[in-house]
């Protein structure tokens, strides 16, 4: 096999992914209600809401790590094959191997049948690009959280994947250190990886958004070109969370929606 | 009080002299006890990891069992393995009855459940950590099963020395089905029962003196490879 050929980046893609009126229950609570949309190649995904609001889960269902309770996710270019080998997580908390820094990534290669002289350059590429160069032979788990953050990011990206989901990846981080994770994005982008991420940072969120799909107690509110969206989003729930007003777990009546122009 | 005395001057004397017979039990102790936590852990340390990473129906039952089988008393696994192997059992052509080989099996028994358990409780806790991230990787239950067990290597260590211990220190299991025959099947638990039943309550002692100084060397030897275990692996 050649490099072409298990490098998932030059593959056909596996998008767009489709949701069909997609509900999560977990012990008789609707987490996720009805949520259909489609998601195509392209530009950055953000999505936002406030904390419970299904970010995660929905991240998690579309990534197939959870299974819809009713409806579909659909890939709809995968053509049979597997998706998942086409995809990357950043999570919200890296897990890292008790291994070093280099074999982690090495690992995660190895899974998708990389061979071992690619691997060995895709690992130092990846390094390289986060920083992380100087830690190779470092045990994982002694780096500090920002840098294992990084190497999560290193290690999704030496996959080459066609789709990035990324869970609040610097929901702890520092500013210094959100920027390198945010820098690293970017670049990900532009060579043509597909981002998905949620966040409720509303800086980041603008920084990094194409588009935003705003997420809200399980239901999903709204979905906008990320400048609309910032220059005023048609829900009322939404721009209630630009303005920095607490959404309440129960809705409460919002005052007069009169009062936004 | 001169007992002690007496037990501690006979352990010494037997070591400082080499005594070839003491040599002889201490070799074979170590040969069925580390052969059969070596057997065990090849059989308990995939199960107890398979038990922890997979669902299926009976599973609830099977970590009962797993747990409850940490307590098998030695003798009755000896039993077992003694009507199995006798000439009239099942196993009777082989001939194995009163061999070291016998014993091996009877300690596998009594130790594979005590790795098996021990491993099962460690891999389910790190799985819990690890899942999701294993599975968006694309890992296989094969290589999550592999990773897991590398990545708990230090905890499953302690399992296996957790084994290792009972095996060493059992007497009921390897008396039935080794028969505790001179340069043949006595080790050292064997012998000291025997010295003990013999009146020689001195040499009893000195031997168990050995005894425990051998778990001390093993456990110490345990704590070496562990720290060389800590190390990453070189890329």
């Amino acid at each position: 096999m050649t490099a072409a050929m298990t490098d998932a980046m030059t593959a056909p893609s596996i998008l767009p992914l489709e949701l069909r009126g997609v509900s999560f229950e977990r012990d008789r609570q609707r987490l996720l209600k009805e949520v259909s949309v489609r998601i195509a190649a392209g530009p950055k995904t953000i999505i936002l809401g406030p904390n419970g609001a299904g970010k995660s889960l929905l991240l998690r269902l579309c990534h197939g790590l959870i299974a819809p309770s009713e409806g579909e996710v659909l890939w709809l270019g995968a053509d049979g094959r597997d998706p998942l080998r086409f995809q990357a997580m950043v999570m919200q908390r890296p897990v890292m191997l008790r291994r070093s820094v280099a074999a982690n990534i090495d690992f995660a290669l190895s899974l998708r049948r990389i061979p071992r002289p690619e691997r060995r350059r895709l690992i130092g590429q990846a390094l390289k690009r986060t920083g992380l160069a100087a830690f190779a032979q470092v045990p994982a788990r002694v780096l500090s959280f920002g840098e294992q953050q990084r190497l999560a990011l290193a290690r999704s990206w030496a996959l080459r994947p066609q789709v990035l989901f990324l869970d609040e990846p610097t929901a702890n981080l520092d500013p210094a250190a959100t920027h390198v994770i945010e820098d690293a994005i970017e670049a990900m982008a532009r060579e043509g990886t597909k981002i998905v991420m949620t966040t409720h940072d509303l800086g980041q969120a603008r920084r990094l958004a194409d588009e935003v799909m705003f997420l809200h107690r399980g239901r999903l509110l709204e979905r906008a070109g990320a400048d609309a969206f910032f220059a005023g989003p048609e829900n009322e729930l939404a721009g209630a969370f630009l303005r920095g007003e607490l959404l309440w777990w129960e809705r409460r009546e919002l005052t007069p929606p009169t009062a936004r122009s | 009080m001169t007992d002690i005395g007496e037990a501690f001057a006979a352990a010494f004397s037997l070591v400082y002299h080499l005594d070839h017979d003491l040599g002889e039990i201490v070799l074979l102790s170590l040969q069925v006890s580390v052969g059969a936590v070596a057997v065990a852990s090849v059989v308990g340390l995939p199960l107890g990891a398979a038990v922890a990473l997979f669902r299926f129906p009976g599973r609830g039952a099977i970590v009962v069992l797993l747990n409850a089988l940490m307590g098998l008393p030695p003798v009755v696994v000896g039993l077992v393995v003694y009507l199995v192997l006798s000439r009239a059992g099942p196993l009777g052509v082989l001939g194995l009855l009163f061999t070291p080989t016998a014993m091996v099996i009877a300690q596998v028994l009594l130790v594979a459940p005590i790795i098996a358990a021990l491993a099962r409780q460690v891999i389910e806790d790190m799985w819990g950590e690890y899942e999701e991230q294993l599975r968006s990787l694309g890992a296989t239950p094969r290589r999550a099963l592999a990773a897991l067990l590398w990545d708990g290597r230090l905890s499953l260590l302690t399992a296996v020395l957790a084994g290792f211990g009972r095996a060493i220190a059992e007497v009921g299991a390897v008396m039935i089905v080794g028969g505790n025959i001179d340069h043949v099947t006595r080790v050292m638990t064997t012998a000291i029962a025997l010295e003990v039943s013999k009146g020689d309550l001195a040499l009893a002692l000195g031997l168990g003196i050995v005894l425990v100084a051998l778990s001390i060397a093993v456990s110490a030897a345990v704590a070496l490879l562990r720290g060389t275990l800590a190390q990453p692996r070189a890329q």
